[in-house]
This record gives structure tokens, C-alpha cells and sequence, in this order.
């Protein structure tokens, strides 16, 4: 059902009942390593390329879903993905090993939210049964097709981010045991004129700030009703600038915790990556690995995932195009 | 209702460069200095050794000191540890001439998935290309500025 | 002595490159390429000879020094063929760093994997 301009409000409650969480040494590393299902200690996962490696994470994420959610491969109606390769090729061929109905999505890293607002509106609304929502990203593979060959010596700056090897995949059904999605809010694109690749961080805080507000104006809800709201890369340069920005608004983000998924997977005092983590994998293994949990055991009892896209390709940051951004937020809450 | 950002892009340009963290410009280029120099020197003393132990003159000597400086960077690339030098010493790891083996070589060893002809053959240059084809271009005008000054040349 | 002066001009050049980095926000291959030139012109205007005579490695390792052997090449063959030796000569200097790049390179590429 829609609500406001762009929230759907999912009246009949759909349930994540599997979720599978698979991550590469890195991510092994960081505060939330307990939470994955599988962490890979080697960054090529014995594969004969970093693509191949990025496929693997996405099959195995969404065997894990599927196993905890005790379905069977057959009872699933759709699968919808989508990461950062050019095509979409992990998640296409992720989705030729699933043999399943494909709903191929780019989002850059705001894939994991956007998968799961589609696949809750699919269920919502009666046109499917139970869907697996994914997405993945890689460190090499990312490093390879929008900046430098893995190996080559060039100086990050200190805005720069850190890209997750990890792949988190959901199944989102009409009934079932699990935390409930309740509404999302597809965002629209915002481009405040950023043009540095190297600062994602800046260029994706408005949009994010642009989805909250609209989020609040939709449900009429505010911060005060959630336990927690998080971005899912902003990291250590964007998110600050996002929570100045909310709150010039007059948005009392005060009266919540206001986090970032970046700054979750990874230890930025300790290891070196810059700003803080991004990539699809991010949000979606803090979400699907870590956050649930966390609802499960009752710690939290409503978030709002709110996952950051930076929408460019490498051309058209050679052509000098700005960094056109896009976040999507979904809200999940405990049941009963 | 809460009112989105009414932010321009000029106004945000600002707000976001203010919130930026700052690079520390001092001590990068301390670093670069020490790197930089230390490749430098340590291709004076393969020089040398060149000249004494192969009695080779100071011209003779040149290409075999780059030769050899270019296979120690390619070791080290295909070992993995020039990239993590480079993000410490930043212009000191890439200036020198060991910083364009590096770009040739990380560049061959990444694309190697994609087939040796059109994988590393297409894509060696990848980072290394537009140096040489400034350089080339450089030298063609700077040879034609010589001819037409009648400078012929040294 | 010699070292000293080739690490000093050595590191200095590298300063040079690292502020294009940081304060001109240039990106690696912007960088390389206006050093080459720089390298190209100064040999061009008969500065860098004498710098590799005082600096040694400190002139001849920095990738500068390669637009100086371009222009080297060129200017040499110029002198003994004419004019055409503006092109025929521009690679005469440089081919045995371009050459060990390309072989070892590929070398490296038949028994490495990158570690990422």
C-alpha cells in the first residue's frame, strides 16, 4: 500500500525467515566477525578470479538463506539481486546456479535495501509466496573495475572508503518466524554537485538525508520510534555530515541511535581502511549477519536501514560528471 | 513535517569541504622526500657497482641501473608489497621509475583472468600509456621547436 | 657526496609529485605524465643534462628522466639524420626500459597471481 509519496507500508506484515551472511578475511577481522555465517581467510577463496570469487560469496550467501529458512530451492517464486559489476555478472550467474525467476537491480550499494524493499512488496502483496533477496560486492573486483589493478602502489586518501568482500542474502515470506518488514522508502536520485570518487562519503549523505526525511514525512513517524537507524556506507566522512544535515533540518535524531554500517564491519582505529566500509556487501551483511540478531535476541525492537547508492560509472567520472547518489530505507521490526 | 536539505551545490561544496579531514600534506611529503630519495640513492650505489665491478663508463652503466631497478619493483609488485609501500610513501613509491614498473606490472598481473592476448597484452599500458604518450608527444614538439630555432640538436 | 645529492634531488622531485597529489588533487597518471613533460622540456631547453651530471641517480631514476631520454633520442638523431630523426630517434634511449618493463611484466604475469 502506498503511503505518502514514496513509502510502501507492508500492511500484511511479510517475514525474513533465512538470511545467510558470507564474508572475506577482512570483514573475519572486524567487531561483527562472530555474526557471519562463513568468513573466507583468503581474499581469492581458492578462485581462478576475483569475479569468480564475488560469485562464489553470492551462492553460498543464498544457500545459507535458504537453509535457515528450512524452504526448499523449489518453494521460492523470485529471486532479486543485484552488485557492482558491470552487467550485474555475480548476481546474474548467482542467479543461473539458483535456476529461479531473476530480478536483476542496480543500486550500487544501496542494493541490499532496495532487494528488500522489492522482494517485501512482492510478498506484500500477494505476488509471490517467498522471495531471495541478495547482494555482494569485493574488494579486488571493485578495486579492479572502478580504480587501479589490485597491486598497484597508488596513496588512498583519507576519504576514501574500503570496499566489503561479504554478500548477504535474505528470504522474505508471507508467514514464518522472524523480524518483520514493515515499510520501505524508495529513494529518488540526489546530486549536490560532488565529483570526487574518492570521497563517496560526501557525495551519498544527502540522499540519505533526503530518504529519512521523506521517510518521517510518509509514515509520519519519527527517530524517537525507532531503537536504531543506520546508514549503510556513509562511513566516517559522510555520516557525520548526514547527521549535521538532519539535524539543520530539525530532525531530532538525538532521540535515537543514529549509526552507520560502514563504521560497524570494520575497526577503523585498527585496520587500514580509510574512512570506513562500502560496497553492496556492507549494509547487507551488518544487516542481514549482525543486526537481525540483535532483533532476534530483543535487544532492538524496530530499526530503519537506510542503504546509500553512489551511482557512477567509471566513465563518467572521466568525463567529468558529478556523483548522482540514492538511498533506500526500510524499516524492520520485531514480531508480535 | 520535516523539510528536506535546501542546500546548492556551491553551498554543500563548502559544507562538505569544511568536514572533510584534512591531509596531512607536511608529513606526506617528508615521507615521499625519504622514499624517494632512498630509491634514488639505492640506484647510485647499483650504478656504481655496475661501473666498478663490470667496468662499464657512466653512459654504459644507465640502462643496465634501470633494468635492474625495474625488475626489483616487478618483484616486488608480484610479491604484494609495493602497493603497501605505496600508500605510505605516496609520490616517493610512484615518482621514481620503479613507480611506472609497478603500474605495468600490477596491470599485467590483474588482468591475467582475462587471457594472456587480450588480458595482459590489452592491458599492460593501462596506467603507463599516458606517460608514454605524453612523453612521446613532448619530444616531437620539443625536437620541432629545436628545428625551427635551428638549434639542430646536441 | 654523490649520494647526497642524488638522494636530496631524488626525494625533491618525489616532494614535487606528492604535492600534485595533495594539493592540486591530480590523480597518479595526471602526475606522471605533466613530470615527463616537464622532464622533456627541460631537457629540451638544455637544463638536465647538467643535473645528471651533479645528481646522478637523483636526475636518472625519477621518472623525469625519461622525458628527458625521449627528447634525448630525438635531438641526437636530429643532429646526425636530419629532421626525420624528430621521430625515428624519439625511442632510440628509452627502449631498454620500456623493453625490461614489458618482458618482466609479462614474466611476472605467467607465474603470479595478485594478492589484492
Amino acid at each position: 500500500m502506498l503511503r505518502g509519496k514514496q513509502t510502501w507500508w507492508f500492511e500484511n506484515r511479510p517475514v525474513i525467515t533465512g538470511v545467510g551472511t558470507v564474508v572475506g578475511p577482512d570483514e573475519g577481522e572486524g567487531p561483527l566477525a562472530a555474526d557471519f555465517d562463513l568468513v573466507h581467510p583468503e581474499l581469492d577463496m581458492q578462485q581462478k578470479s576475483w569475479e569468480k570469487a564475488e560469485r562464489l560469496l553470492m551462492e553460498q550467501a543464498s544457500d545459507f538463506a535458504i537453509q535457515s529458512s528450512g524452504l526448499q530451492k523449489e518453494e521460492l517464486q523470485y529471486y532479486v539481486g543485484g552488485d557492482l559489476m558491470n552487467q550485474i555478472i555475480s548476481s546474474s550467474f548467482a542467479a543461473r546456479d539458483l535456476g529461479l525467476p531473476y530480478i536483476g537491480v542496480f543500486g550500487a550499494c544501496s542494493t541490499s535495501m532496495e532487494t528488500l524493499a522489492l522482494a517485501a512488496q512482492l510478498v506484500n502483496s500477494g505476488s509471490a509466496h517467498h522471495v531471495l533477496a541478495g547482494t555482494c560486492s569485493h574488494n579486488c573486483t571493485v578495486e579492479k573495475q572502478f580504480r587501479f589493478p589490485t597491486e598497484y602502489g597508488s596513496q588512498k586518501p583519507p576519504t576514501a572508503q574500503y570496499t566489503v568482500t561479504g554478500a548477504g542474502a535474505a528470504i522474505v515470506s508471507e508467514s514464518g518466524q522472524g523480524p518483520v518488514v514493515t515499510s520501505a522508502t524508495i529513494g529518488k536520485i540526489v546530486d549536490l554537485g560532488v565529483t570526487d570518487p574518492f570521497n563517496m562519503g560526501a557525495a551519498m549523505a544527502p540522499a540519505a538525508v533526503d530518504t529519512i526525511t521523506q521517510h518521517f514525512n510518509d509514515t509520519g513517524r519519527t527517530p524517537a520510534d525507532y531503537d536504531l537507524i543506520v546508514t549503510g556506507d556513509l562511513a566516517g566522512v559522510g555520516h557525520p555530515i548526514a547527521k549535521d544535515l538532519l539535524t539543520r533540518s530539525g530532525v531530532p535524531m538525538e532521540k535515537t541511535v543514529f549509526g552507520d554500517c560502514g563504521l560497524m564491519v570494520f575497526d577503523v582505529s585498527k585496520q587500514k581502511v580509510q574512512a570506513g566500509g562500502s560496497g553492496c556487501g556492507c549494509s547487507a551483511v551488518v544487516t542481514y549477519g549482525h543486526l537481525l540478531k540483535r532483533i532476534a535476541k530483543g535487544e532492538l525492537q524496530r530499526i530503519l536501514v537506510v542503504a546509500t547508492g553512489a551511482l557512477l560509472s567509471p566513465l563518467s567520472y572521466q568525463q567529468g560528471e558529478t556523483i548522482p547518489c540514492v538511498a533506500h530505507a526500510v524499516s524492520i521490526e520485531r514480531k508480535g | 513535517m520535516f523539510k528536506g536539505t535546501t542546500m546548492s551545490a556551491k553551498e554543500y561544496k563548502a559544507f562538505a569541504q569544511v568536514r572533510e579531514p584534512s591531509r596531512s600534506i607536511f608529513s606526506n611529503c617528508l615521507k615521499a622526500f625519504l622514499v624517494g630519495g632512498a630509491i634514488c640513492t639505492f640506484g647510485q650505489l647499483i650504478q656504481n657497482l655496475y661501473m666498478t665491478y663490470l667496468k662499464m663508463s657512466e653512459t654504459q652503466a644507465g640502462n643496465p641501473t634501470v633494468a635492474t631497478l625495474i625488475l626489483i619493483s616487478v618483484i616486488l609488485t608480484s610479491l604484494g608489497v609495493y602497493d603497501k609501500l605505496a600508500q605510505w610513501a605516496g609520490a616517493g613509491s610512484a615518482v621514481p621509475v620503479t613507480g611506472f614498473a609497478n603500474s605495468m606490472c600490477s596491470a599485467a598481473l590483474e588482468y591475467r583472468s582475462e587471457g594472456l592476448v587480450l588480458g595482459v597484452g590489452g592491458n599492460m599500458f593501462k596506467l603507463a600509456g599516458s606517460v608514454i604518450v605524453f612523453g612521446t608527444v613532448a619530444a616531437f614538439f620539443v625536437g620541432i621547436a629545436h628545428l625551427i630555432l635551428g638549434t639542430g640538436g646536441q | 657526496m654523490q649520494f647526497l645529492w642524488a638522494f636530496l634531488v631524488g626525494g625533491g622531485i618525489c616532494v614535487i609529485g606528492q604535492l600534485m597529489f595533495d594539493v592540486l588533487k591530480l590523480t597518479p597518471a595526471h602526475t606522471m605524465s605533466a613530470l615527463v613533460v616537464a622532464g622533456a622540456i627541460i631537457d629540451g631547453l638544455g637544463w638536465y643534462e647538467p643535473l645528471i651530471d651533479f645528481a646522478g641517480a637523483g636526475a636518472t631514476v625519477p621518472i623525469t628522466s625519461f622525458g628527458n631520454a625521449l627528447v634525448h633520442g630525438a635531438l641526437t638523431e636530429l643532429h646526425d639524420s636530419g629532421w626525420i630523426g624528430i621521430i625515428t630517434g624519439i625511442f632510440k634511449v628509452t627502449s631498454a626500459g620500456i623493453s625490461a618493463a614489458i618482458i618482466f611484466s609479462f614474466l611476472a604475469a605467467l607465474i603470479v597471481r595478485p594478492k589484492g
